[in-house]
């Protein structure tokens, strides 16, 4: 990177350091953690979607869909979350393969599953064989988003069904009263009053959130983690910049960004709880009014 | 091989006894069930061991944590923040790597007349390493739950208490550590579920699976890479967690109900399960 680095083996010190840390792979180490800030500001949103889904499924009137809906919300209770991690993104793999096998090659006739292979037709593989490496790492990522949508879509459903029974029934009936359908009291009333309701349960479901993401190593996408292992290992001196195994540094830098995010987390989201309180009939409204009084 | 067979060969493959090989081909569903039962062996050692000593340890991190003076606060909130502020996963490599950069010798201890050496190797493996990190986890999220419920205490029964001339360690015994319990104990059943739960990331994470003695999810991990499909291993491991889930509400609901004796069936606390998943 810096004009100096062209040899490293003569430099020592401050310099040697600086060469260190600017190499190329150390800038994808650190583009590793743009990655992890990206999978939070996809997931999120889009879990907050399925949960919202979910949570509306569950309320529905419709016994099946009701069904469908509990049972989503339900399954992360007694399951441990790395099972969904690993399961989700091979069965999304191979049911997505399957579907496009069934539409795109109709006349195949040996088995999909044989013995140990599951072997579709070449024009039905995801991502095609020619495609580019970045599709390939596209679609890796792409799968562990919706894991990760999943799982946590299933906690968000949890406390957005909380939040919806937490609102006043009072509320609930007086836009009855005033001759609203069903869907404009769910719309107008209910779902505008049950944020303040929901934002202590979200709040702890992004503090989990931040510190579920390692987990993508587990996925065998090149995240921090994997990085920090690469980059941490001893380094002989066939190498441009040898060093003894220092992963221990490298995951204690992955330590302090966590609990740096885990701190900046705490301190927005008691803002926004502070100021979504405000001129609400709760304990924290009543607070903010007399403090203000 | 009939299911028998497998049960006395893998049983208890994960302890180490038994057949030495796992199962390389014609996996039957019996195989599945019984080594990833096998495994279940590790995830209770290791909640069951981690959530009892974590339970005296989160007691006087949550008393540290509400004492008066700075010098024994400040160290517990730090404590708690640090755990409970970073992700298990990355504590596991963290420790591991820790553990491995100790001397390989050992250290040795001159006392004088003797000279003691303490070997570290058993550090680096899982049955005492992902234990010591587990048992400190829990210990601080615990702790939260007890400071909470010790600042929840009803202020009518700490003034009772002095009214009957109760002090200092009888105080403690009889009124703020009973009450203290009876209120944090439902959400403490929920650290104790999801403590279970975070015990399949051991072998995630960097300790290895010595002689391939594993948990629960790395013998299910090894049938779904060995037979590329996923719809068998993982709902069996799925399955038996929920039982697992089910055994541990089932005992802590016991303890509830002995917590809540003294109270009229109305006002009992009931068992409200919460989120908190991943650490």
């Amino acid at each position: 990177m810096f004009a100096f680095c062209a040899d490293p083996a003569t430099l020592a010190g401050a310099p040697w350091l600086a060469c260190y840390l600017t190499t190329g792979k150390h800038m994808l180490f650190y583009g590793a953690f743009l990655m992890v800030l990206g999978l939070l500001a996809i997931t999120a949103p889009l879990a907050l979607v399925f949960g919202f889904g979910g949570a509306m499924a569950s309320r529905s009137s419709v016994a099946p869909l009701r069904w469908l809906g509990q049972a989503y919300i339900a399954m992360v209770r007694g399951v441990p979350d790395i099972v969904f991690f690993l399961f989700v993104p091979i069965a999304l793999d191979q049911g997505l393969e399957w579907l496009r096998h069934q539409i795109l090659c109709p006349d195949w006739t040996d088995p999909i599953r044989q013995g140990r292979d599951f072997v579709v037709c070449a024009a039905a593989k995801l991502p095609q064989s020619s495609a580019p490496a970045w599709v390939h790492s596209a679609y890796g990522f792409a799968t562990a988003v919706f894991a990760f949508a999943v799982v946590f879509g299933a906690f968000a459903g949890n406390v957005l069904v909380g939040a919806m029974h937490a609102v006043p029934r009072a509320q609930l009936e007086t836009a009855e009263a005033y001759g609203m359908t069903p869907r404009q009291v769910f719309a107008r009333i209910l779902v505008p009053q049950m944020w303040i309701y929901a934002l202590p349960g979200l709040s702890n479901l992004w503090m989990i959130l931040i510190k579920a993401t390692p987990l993508l190593f587990l996925l065998g996408i090149p995240d921090i983690v994997y990085w920090a292992r690469d980059l941490g290992g001893a380094k002989t001196s066939a190498f441009s910049y040898p060093h003894p195994d220092w992963r221990l540094w490298y995951f204690l830098a992955l330590l302090v960004f966590y609990l740096g995010m885990t701190k900046v987390s705490e301190t927005l989201l008691g803002r926004l709880t502070a100021r979504l309180s405000y001129g609400q009939a709760t304990a924290a409204g009543e607070a903010l009014r007399k403090a203000a009084a | 091989m009939t299911c028998l067979g497998v049960i006395q060969s893998y049983g208890l493959r994960s302890l180490g006894f038994g057949e030495r090989l796992l199962p390389r081909s014609d996996f039957t569903l019996c195989d599945q069930v019984v080594l990833i039962g096998s495994g279940l062996i590790w995830n209770v050692y290791f909640g069951v061991l981690a959530l009892g000593l974590g339970f005296f340890a989160a007691t006087g991190l949550a008393l540290a944590k509400s004492a008066r003076a700075s010098l024994i606060r400040k160290p517990a909130e730090w404590f708690v923040f640090i755990f409970r502020g970073s992700p298990l996963f990355i504590q596991f490599f963290l420790a591991y790597e820790a553990f491995v950069l100790l001397p390989d010798i050992g250290i040795t201890i001159d006392l004088g007349l003797v000279t003691l050496t303490a070997t570290t190797d058993w550090l680096t493996r899982a049955w005492a390493g992902a234990l010591i990190v587990l048992f400190l986890n829990t210990a601080a999220y615990a702790a939260e739950i007890f400071h909470g419920a010790l600042l929840a205490i009803p202020k009518g029964d700490l003034e009772a208490a002095d009214a009957y001339g109760l002090t200092g360690r009888k105080r403690f015994a009889r009124i703020i550590w009973p009450t203290m319990l009876r209120l944090a104990w439902p959400a403490y059943t929920n650290e104790a579920i999801f403590l279970f739960h975070a015990t399949t990331l051991v072998f995630f994470s960097g300790f290895p699976a010595w002689q391939q003695r594993g948990d629960a999810l790395y013998y299910a991990k090894y049938f779904a890479d060995r037979t590329f499909n996923p719809f068998v291993p993982y709902p069996i491991v799925a399955g038996y967690f929920i039982l697992l889930t089910l055994v541990v509400i089932l005992v802590f609901s016991l303890v509830n109900r002995r917590l809540n004796r003294h109270l009229p069936q109305k006002a009992r606390a009931r068992l409200r399960l919460r989120l908190q998943l991943i650490r």
